[in-house]
């Protein structure tokens, strides 16, 4: 198979940011297809802008390509003048790094970690000439897998694929090559792509839709399970890399020749969180904590730094100020020696005036806004979503900012989370205003932006059984937010479409009934739905009204305790006991505290692999436990369920109980 | 004060890439090569570099220029030209080499104002050569040339007869040929493909390449970097 350059660069210079096509990034391989290697085709579908940096598929494009019986190149979806363009020539979807067609590979590999790029991924298909439905695929077709969050609820999107992975990516990559190089050696024809897939499901961490059986009754779903003749796992469990330091990855982050989202060099700090939001599902399906050393983290920004001629560094994670000793690191990084200043950012800032210090400390060369993320109005309700952070935290953090030059500074909240009263959601307003009013201290026209997105409950979360506020409920508290906003100079608003958010709930806790209803809303062109200028609702309601589907059904409806959910077949080594009892909880207006420096709470993510959370400090982190300033009798903390052996551990590091 | 100019090409699947997103490239690439080129103050820092007349996205170049703002100290003690060179190059991605790179006065006009015109190669197709020596004719044998232009999305007519130095047929081949055009800058830029448009529009155009930019001094043509060059001795002519 040849390259499809010559036919590219035919049209390229008519074509919208071409630069998106071409590939050639410093850190790119191009890498030579054999027959005795299992070629991997990574596609992320959303543009390039938005996929070239996702660390996932950076790290498995290294690992794939270092092995001996693999190779891996990428794929971004075309965007909407490029594909018509493609389409009109007949040139299907391909590579950037070698510009080869799909076809030439055995496996297509989607990063999913969003819901509404499920119909990009039938336009992928689509473009490479792939048939939708694994039951209409034959030997010949490449497998299609996915993975990323969204395979922690594959169903919506189960048909399409032939395997999803869950969890951490770096080793399950080489076992499914090992076993497809040695299904292409022997090229046995009686070794039917069924026999294919029955030992991938083999596999730990490899969940194949076709091989299970989804069972409903009177429009409830009753059962997924294997299908009698499979001997696919009854409950398949995502895979967990115990020790970051093994994967130093990416080794060679890959520099775009054109700008991209968080167009900086990143360093993964640790895998995990022990924070215990309850809408959080990134920190509840990435548990244990896993911290890479600081000396490997050291080497991997200077290592880095050199190599690509950034002069930003981003320490990424899910709450990067909570890495043990985080301060030598920031101190190590900020000193060292350069020939241009350097900028450090912490993604996910922790809301406390010792992170803005950090922040004013790191942010020497290139200020960019401050973000602060309280997710709710009032302190009950951030009892009820486990977010303890105080209004005085808050306040201390932004009268930290402002005083130390920072003009704007950003506060994000969430819209219709579970028990939230009107109370609540002007709380987001008089929040912003007491901000401004701190603001007006040190400066004349100070401003706050007030972004508010819709709360989507997402699985493996104790706020997986609450039912979604309506559209209409959502766009009612966002209008009570705009009318209270108006009166207020210096602050402004923005909101996420709770239209969006609509869709986003039916996906999240979406079965396999959905597949029609996606393909639908393809067929009538909707692609790219996270961008406002391609989404359409109406779309979505009229293929769920032709599928007899309710929307009320997948998304606004409450789940019950005895409910089986479309992911109770599959685990993220959460007890599902855990979740609901930390659901009552929350009912409750009950915080819990941060596992790593309090009792055990057996979640189950450590003790059910057998891990524990591997870090270098098990005391609070500096700024104080949550960075909350909470007193002890503000919230009780919730005796643990099961004695183990390593509280001893944790209580002689001097956590206070 | 003192700055390194380098003269780069940009060739193959990097012409897509846009004038923007190459400033952004010779910023890391000067990082990489460790090179301490100097910083704007103020809020946001940015490294100090001016570069030349923009490229069209989608063009190729043989003659690509930029100017870097570096402190005295380093023309003193460490500037090595072939070093320097060898260090940028291997420091730019595939597509983007380093042909030259030389030292100028910064009092010197900026590569944007200093540069009066360039020599384009193109391919052209959709037209004899015939046909295309008929328009040729009529075009520099006028005093005037009207053309349609887009600026800011409105349609100017403008006469841009004085910037075309010189436009002819360089090689023929089965079903297309090339010409070489040099055209001025002043007051705008003027695109081989807006002249070839208005010239016949049948004509369709591949492989756009900027060969040169010129500087003009009478008569005399000087290439951007033998022209500067802080050696007195006599600058070379490119082109009669």
């Amino acid at each position: 198979m040849s390259s499809l350059w010559a036919e590219l660069e035919q049209f390229l210079d008519e074509i919208e940011k071409p630069a998106r096509y071409i590939g050639g990034e410093d850190g790119m391989v191009k890498p030579e297809h054999s027959p005795d290697k299992t070629s991997w085709l990574l596609i992320y579908p959303d543009t390039y802008e938005i996929g070239l940096p996702n660390q996932g598929l950076q790290i498995l494009y290294e690992i794939l390509n270092e092995r001996d019986d693999s190779l891996a190149e990428r794929s971004y979806a075309p965007w909407v003048d490029m594909s018509r363009e493609m389409r009109n020539r007949g040139i299907p979807l391909f590579s950037l790094d070698t510009h080869h067609s799909a076809e030439a590979f055995d496996i297509l590999a989607f990063n999913l970690s969003a819901e509404l790029v499920y119909t990009n991924l039938l336009e992928c298909l689509d473009l490479a000439n792939v048939p939708f439905y694994s039951s209409d695929r034959n030997a010949d077709d490449p497998l299609v897998i996915a993975g990323g969050h969204c395979t922690y609820n594959p169903e919506p999107f189960a048909d399409f694929i032939d395997i999803a992975v869950l969890g951490d990516g770096e080793e399950v990559v080489g076992e499914i090559s090992e076993i497809f190089t040695e299904w292409k050696r022997k090229n046995d024809p009686k070794k039917s792509r069924l026999q294919l897939l029955e030992e991938m499901a083999g596999l730990p961490g490899v969940y194949v839709p076709s091989l299970y059986e989804a069972n409903f009754s009177s429009g409830r779903l009753l059962s997924i399970s294997p299908k009698e003749e499979s001997s696919a796992p009854n409950i398949v469990e995502k895979r967990t890399i115990t020790d970051l330091s093994d994967w130093p990855y990416p080794k060679n982050q890959l520099v775009p020749l054109t700008e991209v989202v968080h167009d900086r060099l990143n360093v993964e700090i640790f895998r995990g969180c022990t924070r215990g939001c309850r809408f959080c599902q990134a920190g509840m399906i990435t548990r244990p904590v896993r911290e890479r050393p600081q000396e490997q983290v050291l080497t991997m920004v200077e290592e880095g730094l050199k190599r690509t001629g950034y002069d930003e560094v981003s320490l990424t994670s899910l709450s990067s100020a909570d890495f043990s000793d985080i301060e030598s690191v920031i101190t190590e990084v900020m000193t060292q020696d350069a020939c241009s200043p350097v900028s450090l950012s912490l993604p996910s800032l922790r809301v406390d005036a010792f992170t803005v210090n950090t922040a004013a400390q790191m942010q020497q060369a290139r200020r960019t806004g401050l973000t602060f993320a309280p997710e709710a109005g009032t302190w009950r309700l951030r009892n009820v979503i486990n977010k303890l952070i105080s209004d005085d935290d808050l306040l201390a953090a932004v009268e930290s900012a402002y005083s130390q030059g920072w003009r704007r500074v950003k506060l994000y909240f969430l819209v219709g989370l579970p028990t939230e009263t009107d109370e609540d959601t002007l709380g987001i307003v008089s929040l912003a205003e007491k901000t401004l009013e701190i603001g007006r201290k040190y400066h004349k026209n100070p401003s706050v932006t007030v972004s508010v997105g819709g709360f989507v409950p997402k699985p493996d979360t104790p706020f997986q059984w609450f039912g979604q506020n309506t559209e209409e409920e959502l766009l009612r508290k966002i209008y009570l937010l705009r009318d209270a906003a108006k009166k207020i100079k210096g602050l402004k608003l923005k909101w996420h479409d709770s239209r969006a958010t609509v869709v986003e709930g039916i996906l999240s806790r979406g079965d396999r009934r959905l597949a029609p209803v996606i393909e639908k809303v393809w067929k009538e062109g909707g692609v790219f739905q996270e961008w406002s200028e391609h989404f359409d609702i109406s779309i979505w309601k009229n293929a769920m009204k032709s599928e007899n589907l309710r929307i009320e059904d997948f998304a606004y409806r409450h789940r019950e305790e005895d409910e089986f959910l479309p992911w109770d077949h599959l685990s993220a080594g959460l007890h599902k006991d855990f979740l609901w009892q930390d659901w009552r909880d929350a009912l409750n207006n009950q915080g819990l505290e941060d596992c790593r420096w309090t009792p055990c709470y057996d979640c189950g993510a450590c003790t059910g692999y057998g891990i524990e959370h591997v870090v270098a400090s098990a005391v609070p982190p500096a700024g104080g436990s949550q960075g909350t300033g909470v007193t002890s009798e503000q919230k009780e903390i919730r005796v643990s369920i099961e004695n183990k052996t390593s509280f001893k551990d944790l209580q002689s590091s001097g956590v206070k109980k | 004060m003192k700055c390194l100019r380098v003269r780069y090409s940009k060739l193959g699947k990097i012409r897509f890439v846009g004038h923007r997103d190459v400033a952004r490239i010779w910023e890391r690439a000067l990082r990489k090569a460790e090179i301490p080129v100097l910083y704007s103050q103020g809020f946001s820092p940015h490294p100090r570099l001016s570069f030349g007349l923009a490229l069209p996205t989608g063009f190729e170049s043989e003659a690509e220029y930029v100017d870097i703002y570096l402190d005295d100290d380093f023309f003193d003690i460490d500037f090595k030209e072939t070093l320097v060179n060898q260090k940028l190059n291997d420091s730019l991605p595939d597509g983007m080499n380093t042909v030259a790179v030389g030292v100028v006065e910064t009092s010197e006009d900026s590569l944007q104002e200093a540069v009066d015109s360039c020599i384009w190669k193109v391919k052209v197709s959709g037209s004899s050569t015939e046909e295309f020596e008929v328009s040729r004719e009529k075009l520099m044998s006028s005093d005037t040339y009207e053309i349609q232009r887009e600026r800011k999305g409105k349609i100017f007519i403008e006469d841009i007869r004085s910037q075309v130095h010189s436009i002819a047929i360089e090689e023929k081949n089965a079903v297309d040929f090339n010409i070489i055009t040099e055209l001025g800058t002043k007051p705008r830029v003027l695109r081989p493909t807006d002249l070839l448009r208005a010239m016949n529009p049948e004509i369709k155009t591949k492989n756009i390449l900027r060969k040169e930019q010129l500087i003009l001094q009478g008569n005399t043509r000087f290439e951007p970097l033998s022209f500067q060059k802080l050696d007195p001795a006599a600058p070379a002519e490119v082109m009669a």
